[in-house]
């Protein structure tokens, strides 16, 4: 079955994705206002890097926020970069912004400074193994709540963590030739899936 | 590969499909930022303004700069005299995220560009052809704009170089393969660049659209003209009603292809600047640096 993912793309690197989930066989829909959310059926969300501040603000403008926040409460897998991770955040440290709030994390914006100290690095992703990651006036993960996983640790601070339904990403794997993050965002829709079928069975 | 090339490229990903703002204070950064600019353009006048005074236009107060660095948690680019590579070893100084070589200054050098490989973060300079921009690109440039033609309100510059560009790109995309070095020495450029865009149709780097953009018409138009994000300068802040003008262009940016939503985005959102036609001016920026 071929998978749709919506992507929102109203600001960012959402076309770095759309093509990273292609070349693995996925079909994308960019989110740019309410039709096509409600013309579509998604299997999952990409919610992309850029400024969370527009991305934030133009979510409520074109009043795609309430539409997409039902569909993560109901369970629909998204995968959140940079940005995105800031969305999906419970706290913004140094921000008093509060998006979708749905994932038990407190992340620092622009935790490593301006695009000087933007970096590359290679790290460990726990079920992946080593991948390449791109910061790019990225976030990090401060403290983690209930029911959190870590899925990757950079100079001790937490960078990609996952809580259910719910998967996000300090760095950029779209930014990269390694598709193997978007790989496991598919396998989480793959389980997502099944498990709605056993649900209705 | 330059690791920070990638990363300064990377950045300029990041900021497409969104708005850069021209801003002269750190209240307007605010009233920028609350709009939704993805970056703002820190910098003493606006063009208009530095048309309008005339005389020789420099590098900001660095002073300026830093309480605009200050005043929002978005990127902040900041402007240096073309060739003038003292300018930029500054604003890299004070951690500035994007240095914009720009024609609009005065020029420091009317034949060398600066060397923006010998710099850690990532420069945006104008193009009003794809030679210029290829040129550009080589000298380490992370982002092109066109060149437009600043300060005016008029759009037909942008429009006449985003065209070219985009152009000259399709021309050489139904090149054959053994036509492509006279192609690198027509247009003055590396052939590994003309081969690039042979092979991807489009530049390495990300382009977005410039100069004399007012309305949000303007900025959909540049858009369905291929350009990947605009730069508003004068347009915002010489308006009647900034905050909400520049909240409409945000969106029009998003939404380029819906003219549904363009119409009531059009609608009642103040004066648009009074602006100037381009054989009214005297002075072409868009001549410096070429």
């Amino acid at each position: 079955m071929i998978k749709t993912i919506g992507v929102l793309a109203v600001q960012g690197g959402f076309i770095e994705h759309i093509a990273m989930l292609n070349k693995l066989g996925a079909h994308c829909i960019e989110i740019r206002n309410k039709t096509d959310l409600v013309t579509n059926k998604f299997d999952g969300l990409v919610f992309p890097g850029g400024e969370s501040t527009v991305i934030g603000k133009l979510l409520k403008e074109l009043d795609l926020f309430d539409k997409l926040h039902e569909m993560i409460l109901e369970g629909l897998p998204v995968f959140g970069t940079c940005a995105g991770m800031i969305l999906l955040a419970k706290k913004i440290i140094n921000d008093s912004h509060i998006y979708f709030g749905d994932m038990n994390i407190q992340v620092r914006r622009n935790a490593y400074g301006k695009q000087s100290g933007s970096f590359l690095t290679h790290g460990d992703f726990k079920g992946i193994g080593q991948i390449p990651m791109t910061f790019i006036r990225a976030p990090y993960i401060e403290n983690i709540l209930d029911s959190v996983e870590v899925l990757a640790v950079v100079d001790q601070h937490i960078v990609a963590a996952r809580q259910n339904n719910m998967i996000v990403t300090s760095f950029h794997p779209e930014l990269t030739y390694d598709l193997r993050v978007h790989e496991y965002f598919l396998i989480m829709i793959d389980q997502h899936i099944i498990k709605l079928k056993n649900y209705t069975t | 590969m330059n690791k920070r090339y990638e990363l300064n490229k990377n950045l300029a990903q990041m900021l497409k499909g969104g708005v850069i703002m021209d801003v002269t204070t750190p209240e307007q950064a605010r009233i920028a930022e609350e709009a939704g600019a993805c970056a703002v353009m820190a910098l003493e006048r606006i063009p208009a303004d530095i048309r309008a005074a005339g005389g020789v236009s420099r590098m900001s107060d660095p002073l300026m700069i830093k309480s605009i660095q200050d005043a929002v948690s978005i990127p902040v680019m900041a402007k240096v005299r073309i060739g003038h590579f003292v300018e930029a070893q500054v604003l890299q100084e004070i951690d500035i995220d994007f240095i914009d070589e720009s024609e609009v200054l005065s020029p420091a050098d009317d034949t060398f560009h600066i060397d923006k490989t010998k710099f850690d973060i990532p420069f945006v300079c104008g193009a009003k052809d794809l030679g210029e921009a290829l040129r550009r690109i080589e000298e380490g440039a992370s982002m092109i704009r066109t060149k437009g033609e600043p300060g005016t309100g008029d759009i037909i510059q942008a429009v006449r170089h985003m065209r070219k560009i985009n152009q000259q790109i399709r021309q050489i995309q139904n090149l054959r393969d053994d036509e492509l070095f006279n192609t690198a020495k027509v247009l003055e450029v590396n052939l590994d660049l003309v081969k690039f865009i042979h092979r991807h149709g489009k530049l390495p780097v990300v382009n977005f659209a410039a100069g004399g953009i007012a309305t949000p018409a303007d900025a959909a138009l540049m858009m369905q003209l291929g350009a990947e994000g605009v730069f508003v300068g004068s347009g915002i802040f010489k308006s009647g009603n900034p905050a909400k003008r520049a909240a409409a262009i945000v969106k029009a940016v998003t939404n380029y292809n819906n003219p549904k939503l363009l119409a009531d985005l059009s609608e009642d959102i103040g004066e648009a600047m009074i602006g100037i036609n381009e054989q009214e001016i005297d002075l072409l920026m868009a001549q410096r640096g070429i």
